[in-house]
């Protein structure tokens, strides 16, 4: 087993009488992109500040990078970087004034600093903006700019909440290209996302839920042992069907997506084609066809049934 | 109707605005009603006693008496006096010169007419009184008393042929308002500028999403308290010169002190100021809280630092309130220094004050500023 950069057991924290976080446990590799999924208010971003010392836990302890936190955060933040959800970068600065301001904060030297910022300037394709306001840019390239402003000291740890929650698909998919090279340089990262397609890029997944992880492992091994079955129907009346389907207790889960609906069914029944099709009384116009889970259907599953 | 009912929910949550328009008349009120009061009584004044004898103590018992000054201080020598007018420990000294009996038999307060021989002198006032005349409220005052009777003595009816004291005003001889109201306005301007650019700084950091990124980081508190305080010093500076600057060429106020005694104490000043706005900073929740609260803690630098009205007018309790603010101590110092010639030595007690201040400001921000979350 490769050494763990995230080593928490049992991480626990209130707000007042709400449990945001119970009882997390994370084991996270080094060099692999871990993400933290559920929707909002499952505790994602509350885990996040856990790890990186900026909220005291409860209960329950965590390592990361072999520091122990929260007692040694300050020691941690020279070897994390933490990308936020929202712009936090200086609207009023130049992206080389905010990248310059960043080199200044980790303490780098006069000479590393011009050098890591020319180099970050063109790695993130940010040099014909040198000189604009950070307030002037694009969705995606402020993220561009937040993401080498974050990895400006060469951090082990990459924290990124919900990274791409503001930009469009394009800029998406390259920002997840410049992750993975980062990856290929030994960082580990920690993204929280509520995207299923941005799960589906990670190496590995902890699914949250109301502050309960559900189930963690690579999103391949989720899907393919999901404890149900994926019927597809096509078909007039899918509204009705819907609502007779509701009704049964084998069935897990019925949603309409576009002109089809997505049943679940328990792994318990051993022909769900007929199962579903019995149900939902079908006329000579429905299809019914058996199709492979993806992540929202784990997702869905996962986030269910309450936990033993 | 709809814009006006949201207005007053808002208003109704917003618990600082509702203090504020509570708030702020109630102090007005108190401050001028009751505090400010320019009618000054128990002016602090030193004595010089040359003469000590019967005669000079029931002089000093009847000038007492008019409740106009207070004797705090006695001294040996007139130096000594004079220092303590500097310090701003007292306002004005009383000397009695040691031929009192002499003067006050040919004085016409006593004897009721002028004396008829020709060949001696016209009748001498009894006494003298040194007076710090930058303040011309305080000037006047004391000069009320230069044809104060003294028939007490002698139950003579008084005559105003020759003055009862004779009165030398210090510092602003013709008593113009200027000389005391420039160094006065520089507490002013800096108390206003100073503590708004500071107190919206960390909220501002907070509101913008700033903060967010910036407790991520190695920073420390005392680092982050430190780097926002010093690009306004220069700004600060900048203010007092163009206020000396323009005091001195337009309205002629003289700084009489050295530029290094002025340097420093605005220096100190100006760091008060800043650390106070920090303060505040790190309490408000947006800049608009920021802006009221600076303006809970301008409005009394303004009334009760002795800016517009006489420090010394004022009740003991709201003496004690004008000593906490910054701007008091600083007024004080200032026209010390300008005014007074005074030097460091002279104006410490209020410099120590504001270097103390200074610290407990910056101390009490960086511990209230949590890089943590929790």
């Amino acid at each position: 087993m490769t050494e763990l950069v995230v080593d928490a057991q049992g991480l626990t924290r209130d707000f007042g009488s709400k449990r945001a976080v119970d009882a997390l446990d994370l084991k996270i590799e080094r060099s692999m992109i871990y993400g933290l999924i559920g929707p909002n208010g499952s505790g994602k971003t509350t885990a996040m500040r856990m790890l990186t010392g900026l909220l005291t836990p409860t209960e329950g302890t965590a390592d990361v990078l072999g520091i122990r936190i929260p007692q040694r955060a300050e020691t941690l933040k020279r070897r994390i970087g933490y990308m936020t959800q929202s712009f936090s970068h200086y609207r009023d600065l130049t992206v080389l004034e905010n990248l310059r301001f960043a080199a200044d904060i980790y303490g780098l030297s006069r000479r590393d600093k011009m050098r890591r910022v020319d180099d970050l300037l063109a790695h993130y394709a940010l040099q014909g903006f040198a000189d604009q306001l950070a307030g002037s840019l694009s969705g995606g390239q402020r993220q561009r700019l937040a993401l080498a402003a974050a990895v400006v000291h060469k951090p082990d740890l990459l924290f990124l909440d919900e990274p791409t929650s503001a930009v469009d698909p394009e800029s998406r998919r390259s920002f997840w290209e410049q992750l993975f090279d980062l990856v290929d340089g030994g960082v580990t990262m920690i993204v929280s996302t509520h995207f299923m397609d941005e799960a589906e890029r990670c190496h590995k997944i902890a699914i949250l839920d109301k502050g309960r992880k559900r189930a963690d492992d690579a999103p391949q091994t989720l899907m393919k042992n999901i404890k149900a079955s994926v019927v597809e129907i096509e078909g007039p009346g899918l509204r009705d069907i819907k609502h007779a389907l509701d009704a049964l207790k084998e069935i897990q889960s019925v949603a309409q997506i576009g002109a089809r609906l997505r049943v679940l069914v328990d792994a318990a029944v051993s022909d769900p084609i007929a199962t579903v099709g019995k149900a939902a009384k079908f006329n000579a116009d429905t299809a019914l066809e058996l199709v492979k889970p993806n992540l929202e259907d784990v997702f869905v599953m996962a986030t269910k049934d309450d936990p033993p | 109707m709809a814009i006006l009912r949201k207005e007053l929910l808002q208003l109704r949550r917003d618990r600082l605005t509702f203090g504020m328009v509570i708030m702020i008349p109630l102090i007005q009120l108190v401050l001028f009603g009751y505090a400010i009061n320019t009618n000054v009584r128990h002016i602090p004044a030193a004595v010089v006693d040359q003469s000590d004898t019967g005669l000079s103590r029931a002089l000093i018992q009847i000038v007492e008496a008019t409740q106009v000054v207070e004797f705090t201080q006695r001294f040996a020598t007139i130096e000594e006096a004079e220092i303590a007018i500097i310090r701003s420990d007292v306002r004005a000294a009383l000397i009695i010169p040691n031929d009192l009996a002499q003067r006050v038999v040919r004085n016409p307060a006593v004897v009721g007419t002028l004396p008829s021989e020709p060949d001696r002198p016209v009748g001498r006032p009894v006494a003298q009184w040194l007076v710090d005349g930058s303040d011309t409220v305080i000037a006047a005052s004391v000069k009320s008393l230069r044809n104060m009777p003294l028939a007490e003595l002698f139950r003579r009816p008084a005559n105003t042929g020759t003055p009862t004291f004779e009165v030398a005003l210090y510092y602003n001889p013709e008593q113009r308002s200027a000389v005391n109201i420039v160094p006065g306005l520089v507490g002013i301007i800096l108390t206003m500028t100073m503590i708004m650019f500071t107190s919206a700084a960390i909220v501002r950091e907070t509101e913008r999403g700033n903060m967010e990124m910036l407790i991520n980081t190695p920073v420390k508190p005392v680092e982050l308290m430190i780097g926002k305080i010093i690009p306004y010093i220069v700004i600060g500076f900048v203010q007092a010169a163009i206020i000396l600057g323009l005091g001195y060429f337009i309205f002629d106020v003289p700084i009489n002190g050295s530029l290094a005694t002025l340097f420093l104490l605005i220096l100190l000043f100006i760091l008060a100021s800043l650390s106070l706005g920090l303060v505040i900073s790190t309490i408000a929740k947006n800049q608009l809280q920021a802006m009221q609260m600076t303006i809970f803690v301008l409005l009394p630098s303004i009334l009760l630092s002795g800016f517009m009205f006489p420090y010394e007018g004022m009740p003991k309790a709201a003496q004690y309130i004008a000593d906490v603010f910054p701007a008091t101590h600083f007024v004080q110092g200032i026209r010390g220094v300008v005014l007074r010639e005074a030097t460091l030595a002279e104006i410490d007690v209020d410099a120590l004050w504001l270097l103390g201040f200074t610290i407990v400001g910056v101390a009490a921000a960086s511990l209230r500023f949590r890089k943590n979350l929790d």
